[in-house]
């Protein structure tokens, strides 16, 4: 009977190795639907406190210290408050759409989790269409958004709603297109194929495939970002505008789960960049069969490490997006417009039509493959060094008055607690 | 509307397609160029001071001398003059003298309700003798109000009648307050305090828990 079940797991998900290792491929399993399922739960709250110590830094405060070591379980006092809130419908907002909004909106960036990977075979499903997939529930937000602003009978909600569904139809091309361009360089639609098409090491990632689609990633993230409506693209909320923009009328729970979408859905930009240009959870020097050929506990070991990898990654972009918005500036509608149709959309379109015609000329390790590969490396060290010697004079230019003023070193790298 | 707003050129931008490209290059070395200033915040020392529990002196130590705080009450130099009792505007001191059988003055109460007070300093001002002082301390949140009504006395003692530069000098800023407001300090949650009791730094009291 039990062999009978194995037989029936290991046939279902397709899992490699011996019928008996039922037991790792259990594991594997319940973590992957663990990760599917709540993944999102216990990203987004904890990274609510991140972002706002990040935000303390960049502006030159602490942030959330006092719940908890560090004030790390804030999110759960900040939870727990939200729980606990009266839940208003305003009397004039339309009853229906008003309530089923939030759902929607959170099941928009819920439903992607179906096809991103968090492992070598931590996955819930692997479309072969799994990219036109993402690319078409995350459209399902757009209609949440619309009817929270149109149910909550609300001017600043119906504003934020209108701008948010102009944002998101005119983003959703710049960041199709850019994504075309990773499909052209890997011939699939696959999420799995796409990684598999990379490599463990930089050099193997797209990203650093050619210089353009070293462009491409940014172009991708960038719309990604507005698309999500991160800042500097957060008009849709635009509290100096908008009040709060399309939750404006939201209390308790249900402005909760608007939250919960916003944080979690970083995890989705940044897990769709891996996937797309920095190699996924491709591990450096192990070969992808190498893990799929594994057995038993060797296995399961493989998909924890390939999930850290991938985990590593994504979380160097969420920490890349949170600065950017504590960075930038909030864009006008108008130059919103602008930097889509004007620069996203040109630059996205020539990109993928030049990646197009590089795939097509250059053959993968023939030399002016590799030359490409040493050029986009180059630029991206060139990128890295240039941004850590300008954050470097900034430091040292403020050093000498601040030891003035305070009569002490301002130096406090962020592994100093305070 | 867009077409009211003047085009998106800036000054030395020649516009066409090397303007297009100047400006991607322009954004793109201005993003480059803020993300390294926020960088290297990071790196630099928050101005946030961690009030209370990570403080590197006692805040009542760093206030000047002027400072007006929680009243206190010398009773070796108080006469027993009434001044104070009758200039407060808010009638937040109350006094009581009797006399013995010994014909002595003893001053029986002196009470500060410093949840009234408003800190005006006309108290101090009036008294002639200067028992009556404002002390450097301030930190006296407490859950019950009637704490905060300062019993000076604590057994009738007989008021002061020394000669002119014969007074003894006053004890230190806040030493008395400390004897009848107990807890004297800032309040703080539970597991800050206790950080700071491993730490050994009795200097500035204890929180009321």
């Amino acid at each position: 009977m039990l062999r009978l079940i194995a037989q029936r797991l290991q046939s279902w998900l397709n899992l490699p190795g011996e019928t008996g290792a039922v037991l790792p491929a259990l594991a594997v399993m319940l973590g992957a639907a663990l990760l599917a399922f709540v993944f999102i739960a216990f990203f987004a709250g904890p990274v609510t406190w991140w972002e706002r110590r990040v935000a303390g830094r960049v502006m030159s405060r602490i942030g959330p210290n006092r719940v908890g070591p560090q004030g790390v379980l804030q999110w759960l006092a900040d939870g727990l408050k939200s729980f606990l809130k009266e839940d208003i419908v305003p009397a004039a907002a339309d009853r229906p759409l008003f309530l089923f909004a939030p759902y929607l909106f959170f099941g928009g960036y819920m439903a992607t989790f179906v096809v991103l990977p968090f492992g070598a075979h931590l996955v819930a499903t692997d479309l072969s269409v799994g990219l036109l997939y993402l690319i078409a529930i995350s459209g399902l937000v757009v209609v949440g958004i619309l009817m929270a602003g149109w149910g909550s009978n609300n001017k600043w909600a119906l504003f934020g709603g209108i701008r948010s569904a102009a944002q998101l139809v005119s983003y959703e091309i710049p960041s199709a297109f850019s994504l075309l361009a990773v499909v052209l360089a890997t011939g699939t639609l696959s999420m799995q194929g796409i990684v598999r098409a990379q490599g463990g090491w930089p050099w193997e990632w797209l990203l650093f495939r050619n210089p353009l689609l070293f462009g491409m990633f940014f172009v991708s993230f960038a719309a990604s970002l507005a698309e999500n409506n991160r800042t500097p693209f957060d008009l849709p909320e635009g509290e100096s505008e908008l009040v709060a923009g399309y939750h404006v009328e939201y209390s308790g729970m249900r402005f909760l789960w608007f939250m919960f979408a916003e944080w979690g859905n970083l995890w989705v930009i940044a897990s769709l960049a891996t996937v797309g240009f920095l190699g996924g959870w491709q591990i450096p020097g192990v070969r992808p069969e190498v893990i799929d050929q594994s057995t038993g506990w060797a296995f399961a070991g493989w998909q924890a490490l390939s999930f850290l990898v991938f985990a590593g990654k994504a979380s160097m972009l969420v920490l890349f997006a949170i600065q950017i918005r504590w960075t930038l500036p909030r864009l006008r509608v108008d130059q919103m417009m602008i930097v889509c149709w004007k620069y996203l959309v040109p630059l996205a379109l020539l990109g993928s039509a030049g990646v197009l015609v590089l795939v097509a000329l250059v053959p993968e390790g023939s030399p002016v493959d590799w030359f490409l590969r040493a050029v986009s490396l180059g630029l991206g060290l060139w990128l890295i060094i240039a941004y850590v010697r300008k954050a470097r004079a900034a430091y040292l230019a403020d050093r000498e008055p601040y030891r003035r003023l305070e009569g002490k070193d301002p130096w406090y790298p962020p592994y100093r607690l305070p | 509307m867009v077409s009211a707003l003047p085009p998106a050129v800036t000054p030395g931008n020649p516009g066409g397609v090397r303007g297009w490209v100047g400006h991607i290059v322009r954004t793109a070395s201005s993003i480059l160029e803020g993300l390294a200033v926020t960088l290297s915040w990071a790196f630099r020392r928050p101005y946030t001071i961690q009030y209370p529990d990570k403080v590197e002196v006692p805040v009542p130590e760093t206030l000047p001398e002027a400072y007006r705080g929680i009243l206190e009450v010398d009773l070796r130099l108080c006469t027993g003059c009434l001044q104070c009792e009758k200039t407060c505007p808010i009638q937040c001191i109350s006094i009581s003298i009797e006399k013995g059988e010994d014909a002595v003055r003893r001053l029986t109460r002196f009470d500060i309700d410093i949840s009234r007070c408003m800190y005006c300093g006309l108290c101090s001002e009036s008294c002639a003798f200067d028992a009556l002082a404002h002390s450097n301390q301030f930190e006296a949140a407490r859950q019950d109000i009637s704490e905060l009504t300062l019993h000076f006395v604590r057994e009738p003692v007989p008021v002061a009648r020394h000669k002119a530069g014969e007074a003894p000098p006053r004890r230190p800023r806040g030493e008395i307050l400390r004897e009848v407001l107990p807890g004297l300090g800032p309040v703080m949650s539970p597991p800050a305090r206790d950080r700071r009791a491993g730490q050994g730094d009795p200097s500035s009291g204890e929180g009321k828990p």
